[in-house]
């Protein structure tokens, strides 16, 4: 099996497979932040999307082309401008949230690319952060695999915090799926959910 | 020279035309010559062409040397041959010199077989669309129905966009590397002067300088110099010469003196010791004149509405003459069109001549592009 094959990728990025459960067929896509590609061949191989990659690292341009997607090299921080407004159906935000400086801003020009966006982080609430923190250190576990120094998470939340950030932004939740490893956290979620998938549009 | 992955010795060709070319001035040649070579195996479907065109002071020998001098080897050598980006083992290459040019395909110093003297001041001014249109025509000859790909860079990358406009269904994917949509007033200042040095020059004759037995050199090498500076950087300037001087001491008179002079005025000699004065006149213009959004009233998405081809857009951080900004703005007329096209922007000192230097990850980059479109034909 290639490293790409789609069973094996879903099971490395168990965001992955809960995003394309939310894609519909032949649906346009832009992933901000999108690595080497991996999703949107993902999401090519099996909601045969049309799409586009943002990515600043060289690097990751390579892999992109080698993965047989579109990818725009270029800093989310300094806006979306080169996308016309309402020209996607999706907007990916995978991993992605909790590094970005403009937050607020980046999730309001997601909204206006895309008729939907899509967002997964590492959920800081989760019990083993807090943990973390009640005996006196930062963070550190698989989906926060960084030490405080060298981090480039500057924006961590809680689902709680995310919920409140989409509420004051006027921006309307659709969907949820909050995950630990690849089973589904039903229960106290913002407590025992390790890895957070949001669906969102534009609040009325 | 290391040879070992060159495509080794090359020799050049000629194709006649006798079927007449309407120019976009209005102009006909009636017969004229192209000068080509080519690299690789055309495969038995004719699917693995790629077309190189060359920019302001190219022409057709793109890579490999020629058998006489070891040291010639093509202005992209280091792009082309087996193994390299763009593979030829798997690609056949064309290189052509363009209409108008001074390397053996018809242009102003070519004898017009009307009046027995050199075209001089009387050949055409010629555009991209012409030269695509000329281009085509030696794509029939091999029967090349369509290329998997046109590539080029600065005025080379603005006729690989024009094959996606002039011939949509002819071409596969197209490599727009350090070029723009149209140039900007200030790069169109910079042609103006370097045309002025010409135009100004006592031995210019109005263009006709070849029956009297001169050439122009030193409007040809301001314009060259001049031209120089603004393919380079800054800091590709600041560390290459600094403010070094030859003698190590000012010398207090108008002789060369800093490193950089000396530079410039041997590439402005080089330069105006084998390149027509006419052909830089008239590349320049085709230049300033390349706008595919013109007829669209400035705009750029409906220029783009006619292209079928898939794009890879390449730009260079520190090319200050064809800047990311102006790749930018290609990019969001293929996106707002839907075309697949991907865009890298390389980190370079180099300015402007990036697109001519070996450097890994641009390669890389090119060479992830062109094994995709391996990926689509047979071998």
């Amino acid at each position: 099996m290639s490293a790409h094959d789609p069973i094996e990728l879903a099971a490395a990025r168990p965001d992955f497979a809960a995003i394309a459960e939310w894609i519909p067929e032949g649906a346009s896509v832009l992933d901000l932040g999108c690595g080497d590609g991996g999703l949107l061949r993902y999401l090519k191989e099996t909601r045969s999307v049309r799409g586009y990659g943002v990515e600043i690292s060289g690097a990751n341009i390579v892999a992109c082309i080698r993965n047989g997607v579109n990818v725009i090299q270029g800093d989310l921080e300094s806006g979306l401008s080169g996308f016309e407004s309402n020209a996607f159906d999706y907007v990916l935000l995978s991993q992605t949230l909790q590094a970005t400086r403009h937050t607020e801003a980046l999730v309001r020009e997601m909204l206006r690319v895309g008729r939907e966006g899509v967002v997964s982080f590492p959920n800081f609430g989760h019990w083993k952060a807090r943990m973390n923190v009640i005996r006196g250190h930062m963070p550190v576990s698989r989906e926060l695999p960084y030490q405080w120094y060298d981090t480039p998470n500057v924006h961590l939340c809680t689902l709680r915090d995310f919920e409140k950030f989409c509420a004051d932004l006027h921006v309307r939740i659709l969907d949820r799926r909050v995950m630990t490893r690849q089973r589904e956290v039903r229960l106290l979620p913002n407590l025992l959910g390790s890895m957070a998938v949001y669906r969102f549009r534009r609040g009325q | 020279m290391d040879t070992s992955d060159s495509i080794g010795t090359v020799s050049a060709q000629r194709a006649q035309f006798d079927t007449p070319l309407v120019f976009r001035s209005g102009a006909v040649l009636p017969r004229y010559e192209l000068v080509y070579e080519t690299y690789g195996t055309l495969n038995s479907d004719k699917s693995n062409a790629i077309l190189v065109c060359h920019a302001l002071s190219g022409n057709h020998h793109v890579a490999g040397y020629y058998a006489d001098d070891p040291k010639s080897a093509g202005w992209w050598d280091n792009m082309i041959g087996p193994g390299k980006p763009i593979d030829t083992n798997r690609f056949f290459v064309i290189g052509l010199n363009n209409l108008g040019g001074c390397h053996g395909s018809t242009g102003p110093s070519s004898i017009n077989p009307a009046t027995g003297k050199p075209y001089g001041s009387t050949f055409t001014v010629v555009t991209v669309e012409d030269w695509v249109e000329s281009q085509a025509r030696l794509a029939d000859i091999f029967g090349i129905e369509k290329f998997a790909a046109v590539v080029g860079g600065s005025l080379g990358g603005m006729q690989a966009m024009q094959w996606s406009l002039s011939y949509p269904d002819r071409v596969g994917h197209v490599l727009v590397i350090a070029a723009a949509p149209h140039l900007t007033a200030e790069n169109i200042a910079f042609n103006d002067v370097a045309r002025n040095a010409i135009l100004t020059d006592p031995d210019y004759f109005g263009g006709n300088f070849y029956e009297r037995g001169v050439v122009p050199k030193r409007g040809l090498r301001l314009a060259r110099m001049l031209g120089h500076i603004t393919y380079l950087s800054d800091d590709a300037m600041a560390n290459k010469f600094g403010r070094s001087l030859r003698s190590g001491k000012l010398g207090y008179s108008y002789d060369i003196e800093f490193e950089i002079e000396s530079y410039l005025r041997y590439q402005g000699d080089k330069f105006a010791g084998y390149f027509d004065a006419n052909t830089y006149l008239l590349m320049t213009k085709a230049l300033d004149y390349f706008d595919p959004a013109r007829e669209f009233d400035g705009n750029l998405d409906k220029a783009f509405a006619a292209a079928r081809a898939d794009f890879l857009v390449v730009s260079f951080t520190t090319d200050w003459r064809f800047s990311p900004e102006r790749s930018r703005e290609i990019v969001s007329a293929l996106l707002h069109n839907r075309r697949n096209v991907s865009y890298a922007e390389i980190a370079s000192t180099h300015g402007h001549d990036s697109f001519l230097m070996q450097d890994e990850h641009y390669h890389d980059v090119v060479r992830a592009y062109l094994d995709r479109i391996a990926g689509e034909f047979s071998v």
